[in-house]
């Protein structure tokens, strides 16, 4: 397997000890536990998506492991300004504040609670909940309009996208065009379980988002899609659990990944993959990103 | 691996005090004591819950689920995840102390013979749960607040009366600060690392992925990591000071 070297300068705008980031709505709740993925090797934190207003989230169950994956509809819980000062005591670290409104306005608002962010991303692709996330994110005029309102914060911006689309090229240029300076491809895929005992949905919500080893292949497909469409940066998002996922992502177009269920099996995943992934005689990443174009 | 809910036929529900009652179903849990599992109740939520044996959870009414798992009865159907998180696990000789329905964990580490003297507290005689069964298994000592049955007033009164440092591990579960009670106690005596606490804190996910339960200073997931922690990992931090909403608010 081919080894890489570790990243010297900003990765979209963002100095990232390694290639690896915590993905948004795992362990990203609190500041102490951002500060342990950190400790155990992630290279930047992305937080819990952060909105206008502190909201409890879809009743239970609200998570359920399936084969390959998770599925989940927390319906974006959020403690919402009172997240500025959980993540104080991490000011200085790579951390990646994820917010979401139900409007451009909105973001804007939430994004001015955060002057210490190390760069914003924008969810504007939650499968499950009524008024934000994917369900404006599919509109390009909407997204283009809520990257340029938080570009005035004059931070770095990652929009991520939903794989729910028929042609995710045209969001992803919607945010380039919006002044992004990365794409984070994907979130989740729509998706739900029934109990055939129950004969009823099993998640509190019905359906959800599927994460997990199982989506691997379509943000495989997502990335390799824009790395043709836009000239910034794609984060690689998606089932990503091993090394080698990290280089077939990078060979997509991605210039780092966000790892999340595979902490399920895992805390120490973001160490193990780096263990593998890494060597001081390794080659530059820069030179196998977007690398399987034909 | 698909961990979808294991669905159960309730059997028999036992009521055990005026606020508490058993729900005994027709499939059996493999769970280590201090493990607990996800009740789905359907149309309504999923809480965590303690297992009081391997085919039984019991409940006290605390909130709208509960007073929803409440109204069911022998033939209903419940979701059931798990078991998860670590449990207890005990060595040498072994105290256990239980308040309220947190003696339910406790129980099921009596009933399989590993605890050599149990502390029951309740806050009056008729809240006091598994208190026979528990005499039959444990050198049982019981306290309660209202002085209706056995020492008036907390469990740690009869700590303060018995040599404490004589016991190798010493299991705790209960309301917060009658668990902050002992841990101070034991922190006292420098062995608090022989403590080991069972924790509760709001649940979404169970599987250690959502973050929800986290505690500080460490950041420990207590669906995962927990719910037993020995006392030396949660004596500084948020432990009897706050916890965290559903939304991660700080209460």
């Amino acid at each position: 397997m081919i080894q890489i070297q570790f990243p010297k300068g900003e990765i979209a705008g963002v100095p990232l000890k390694n290639h690896l980031l915590l993905a948004a709505g795992i362990l990203g709740t609190t500041g102490a536990s951002l500060k342990r993925m950190l400790n155990l090797g992630a290279g930047g934190v992305v937080t819990k998506s952060i909105g206008p207003k502190a909201i409890s989230g879809h009743h239970g169950p609200a998570l359920i492991p399936v084969d390959g994956g998770l599925i989940n509809a927390m319906g974006l819980p959020n403690p919402s300004k009172d997240f500025v000062e959980e993540i104080a005591p991490l000011k200085g670290e790579p951390v990646v504040v994820s917010i979401f409104g139900g409007t451009p306005q909105e973001f804007g608002t939430v994004a001015s609670w955060f002057p210490d962010a190390a760069t914003f991303e924008l969810n504007l692709s939650c499968p499950h909940a009524e008024g934000y996330g994917a369900s404006i994110g599919v509109n390009p005029r909407i997204v283009r309009e809520c990257t340029e309102i938080v570009k005035t914060y004059n931070k770095p911006v990652w929009v991520k996208l939903t794989p729910n689309v028929t042609d995710i090229k045209i969001i992803g240029k919607a945010a380039e065009d919006g002044g992004a300076d990365a794409i984070v491809a994907v979130n989740t895929v729509k998706a739900m379980r029934i109990s055939t005992e129950l004969r009823r949905p099993v998640l509190g919500n019905c359906f959800g988002g599927l994460s997990g080893k199982a989506i691997f292949p379509i943000a495989v497909r997502s990335v390799y899609d824009l790395y043709d469409a836009v000239d910034i940066p794609i984060i690689g998002c998606g089932g990503v659990s091993t090394a080698d996922n990290v280089l077939e992502m990078m060979m997509a177009g991605a210039s780092a990944v966000e790892i999340g269920s595979a902490i399920y099996d895992s805390v120490n995943v973001f160490s193990e993959i780096a263990a593998d992934l890494y060597s001081e005689d390794g080659i530059p990443a820069e030179e196998i990103v977007g690398c399987a174009h034909v | 691996m698909s961990e979808m809910p294991e669905i159960v036929t309730i059997t028999t529900v036992v009521n055990e005090t005026p606020t508490v009652k058993t729900f005994v179903f027709d499939k059996l849990f493999a769970f280590r004591p201090g493990q607990f599992c996800m009740v789905w109740i359907p149309g309504v939520d999923e809480i965590p819950m303690a297992f009081s044996a391997a085919n039984s959870i019991t409940v006290m009414k605390v909130g709208d689920a509960t007073e929803a798992l409440f109204s069911l009865k022998a033939g209903d159907k419940l979701g059931i995840r798990g078991p998860f998180g670590n449990g207890f696990s005990p060595s040498g000789k072994v105290l256990a102390i239980g308040g309220g329905i947190g003696v339910t964990p406790l129980f099921t580490l009596a009933a399989s013979g590993e605890v050599d003297t149990f502390i029951l507290g309740a806050r009056t005689r008729e809240e006091l749960v598994f208190a026979d069964d528990l005499a039959k298994v444990s050198d049982l000592k019981i306290a309660t607040d209202d002085g209706t049955f056995g020492f008036h007033g907390f469990v740690t009164g009869i700590l303060d009366q018995i040599d404490v440092v004589s016991y190798d591990t010493i299991c705790v579960c209960g309301p917060e600060m009658m668990m902050k009670g002992i841990l101070d106690r034991l922190v006292a005596k420098g062995i608090e690392n022989r403590g080991q606490f069972s924790m509760h804190r709001y649940m979404k996910c169970a599987v250690g992925v959502c973050g929800s339960c986290c505690m500080d200073d460490h950041g420990l997931r207590v669906c995962k990591d927990g719910p037993v922690f020995t006392g030396d990992l949660i004596k500084t931090g948020e432990f009897a000071h706050y916890h965290r909403g559903p939304s991660g608010r700080k209460e």
